[in-house]
């Protein structure tokens, strides 16, 4: 059954290299995007036990970032269903081949238990997200692809060298050799100090440079503002997850072993550091989509110095990964759109959204509003529960500083996103072919109204998974 | 541990040097693949025989030393370039960093905690030695090819290390490895075509479009 999450999008990948029509083979991907939610919803209800050799299973921070991934992936497929409508002369087989292969890839990043299962996973993500980056063809996305290539490659060879290490340690303490979690974690106490400790330095920078915590976020602005948009709600909602779980499950060997504190402590610091890379450069961004990726900068830092605080923040923190991705989601399916219709995304010439797409200026508007931590959205709640447990536990400057960089970028997105979407339109507009529809609307709008929700009240089921996963991460006893 | 595997570890530090101290493209290939070919039968000679260790081999010496190289040279071909030229680290500098991280790594490495029945070997030092090689050459040159060929050495002399610990790593992850490691190399030799088309040139210095002004 777990392996159908995998295989399943690896068939509808083949298919849809087989369909020879661009109208039609779109349709294969909230076909195959619609099951993987069916099948994955029945793994949340019923959950298999491991595999007998224990390589795959599903646990509690897994059927999180399934959850939130498998939610967000059938939301883009359905837009991409409108978006390509738009974009019929340019062939989409590699673009519909590739998400679906993407899919597969962050459904076995979430199932496996053995890390070097999960490297490979992990290295199969980066690989087909290349393509879909690249999807215009043109010479900023070259540049922009190749960047990402080169640094993450670089990046996951390096968490792959922490991988050794982290075996090594094992060899070293003459303990059973495995990358097995389990077996990891009941041993890291033990194993030995030196070997483990540079294992996890290597992990952090590995793992960290593919999610994008400053200063290994350099990428980030390139992919993201040349990507289309479809293709960034999935980098910044769906693989920075995916980035996130390979951290945790470091994480979780890390609270195991005498190291936790150290850990959490780099932890803390880099999330405040890519914080304050985001506060300084979202001010003055005149490219909005350049000016979400360091909204996503700024995002995963939150997370970081939620799991840095430990204890109570880590539920928060895990609520908050939830909250960014779909709301993430939103942003650029709806900047999307704007770019689209105004055929740029240099604030110079988008103007006045509201007044030519209505609808998708009014969900950028409130998805800027949700991102900045304002109620009644869901990434207000994640957010002050991560404040107070900061103030709670007397760490009073890590609390003042994440006030002060959230009021900054606030107004940094804010002096983007309000000309965007309110100000004047220019006299001189070039004339364009998209105006707002149900299909590119529709998803976008469904998925604010689940952000909605979430800020107003959190399902108990998800609240006791939340609670499940932060004791993972030994955050409660 | 028998005397041909430290020789062939040698070699593999002589190549680093090869790599580090040449313009020609091809011929920096050329040596990255031996290199590969050298890595693929090392676990031949480290570990007794078995099946496992067998597929290992040849999958790497397939891998490394045939596969890689062809879709590199394939590139190379079709963007018409055969030459590094001028780049940001020169050829004797280089060569001298190279020199100096050789012997930092062999320093290092004897200080190391290392299982007792590892100690004294050299797959350590020219692991590590061969990785900075491949960090210098990834940040040291501006084609792209020569960026892909830095990254490949890294990966070799990750590989080298992860002969240490042959029996912790399944057979199904090695294999899993590989094929990322090619796919990705694909993956490069696709996007660098593009570069040359679209720039007429495969110098990554002129991607500077995207930077933060």
């Amino acid at each position: 059954m777990m392996w159908a999450l995998v295989l399943l999008p690896l068939l509808g990948a083949a298919l849809s290299w087989l369909v020879p029509d661009n109208r039609r083979r779109v349709w294969v991907l909230p076909v195959f995007s619609l099951v993987h939610l069916g099948v994955s919803a029945a793994l949340l209800a019923h959950t298999p036990p491991p595999s007998p050799a224990g390589w795959i299973w599903l646990d509690p921070l897994g059927k999180l970032v399934l959850m939130a991934n498998s939610v967000l992936f059938t939301i883009c497929s359905l837009y991409a269903v409108g978006y390509l409508s738009y974009r019929l002369k340019r062939p989409n087989r590699v673009l519909c081949a590739s998400l679906l292969v993407c899919l597969s890839a962050t459904s076995l990043v979430v199932i496996s238990q053995h890390l070097g299962l999960l490297w490979i996973a992990l290295e199969a993500t980066t690989l087909t997200m290349a393509p879909l980056i690249y999807f215009n063809h043109n010479a900023r996305s070259i540049e922009a692809t190749w960047k990402y290539l080169l640094i993450c490659s670089v990046g996951i060879a390096i968490a792959l060298l922490g991988l050794f290490f982290l075996a090594y340690s094992t060899i070293v303490a003459k303990q059973e050799v495995s990358l097995l979690l389990p077996s990891l974690i009941r041993d890291a106490a033990v194993l030995h100090p030196g070997w483990r400790h540079a294992a996890f330095i290597f992990l952090l920078v590995g793992f960290g440079s593919k999610m994008g915590l400053a200063p290994l976020h350099t990428w980030k602005p390139d992919a993201y503002g040349e990507a289309p948009g479809l293709v960034g709600a999935l980098l910044a909602g769906g693989l920075v997850n995916c980035a996130l779980l390979a951290l945790l499950r470091v994480y979780q060997v890390a609270a195991a072993s005498t190291e936790g504190a150290l850990f959490q402590q780099v932890l803390l610091t880099m999330g405040l550091i890519s914080m304050a890379f985001a506060a300084v450069f979202m001010a003055r961004q005149s490219d909005f989509k350049r000016m979400l990726a360091y909204s996503s900068v700024e995002h995963v830092g939150i997370i970081a110095v939620a799991l840095g605080l430990g204890k109570g923040a880590l539920f928060a923190g895990l609520l908050h990964m939830i909250n960014n991705s779909l709301t993430k989601g939103v942003l650029f399916l709806s900047c999307g759109n704007i770019h689209r219709a105004f055929n740029s995304k240099s604030t110079q010439f988008v103007r006045g959204a509201i007044r030519r797409t209505p609808w998708s200026a009014a969900l950028f508007l409130a998805a800027f509003l949700a991102i900045t931590g304002s109620p009644p959205f869901a990434p207000f709640v994640s957010e002050f529960l991560i404040v107070s447990s900061a103030f709670g536990q007397g760490n009073h400057w890590t609390g003042g500083l994440f006030l002060l960089f959230l009021a900054l970028i606030f107004i940094g997105m804010a002096s983007t996103v309000l000309p965007v979407v309110l100000g004047e339109v220019p006299a001189d507009l070039e004339r364009t072919r998209y105006r707002d529809a149900a299909p590119t609307v529709l998803p976008p709008l469904v998925l604010m109204g689940v952000v909605l929700v979430l800020g107003l009240w959190i399902p108990t089921p998800l609240q006791e998974l939340l609670h499940d996963a932060a004791r993972l991460l030994g955050g409660e006893a | 541990m028998n005397s041909l595997a430290d020789q062939l570890l040698v070699l593999c530090l002589l190549i680093n040097f090869a790599v580090l101290g040449t313009s020609r493209l091809a011929f920096s290939v050329r040596c990255v693949a031996v290199q590969g070919v050298l890595l693929g039968t090392l676990p031949a000679l480290v570990h007794p025989f078995s099946w496992h260790v067998s597929f290992i081999v040849v999958s790497i010496i397939l891998v490394k030393g045939a596969l890689i190289p062809i879709l590199i040279i394939r590139a190379i071909k079709k963007a018409e370039i055969e030459r590094e030229f001028s780049p940001f680290i020169g050829y004797i500098p280089s060569l001298v960093l190279g020199a100096l991280f050789t012997s930092v790594a062999f320093i290092f490495a004897a200080k190391l905690p290392l299982a007792p029945e590892h100690e004294g070997l050299l797959i350590v030092p020219a692991a590590a030695a061969t990785l900075m090689s491949g960090f210098l050459v990834l940040m040291g040159r501006r084609k792209a090819i020569s960026q892909v060929l830095g990254y490949l050495l890294m990966e070799n002399g990750i590989f080298l290390f992860g002969l240490l610990l042959a029996d912790a790593m399944p057979v199904m992850v090695e294999a899993g490895a590989l094929l990322d490691l090619l796919v990705g190399i694909f993956v490069m030799g696709i996007v660098i075509n593009h570069i040359s088309r679209e720039f007429s040139s495969i110098d990554t210095s002129r991607l500077s479009a995207l930077r933060e002004e």
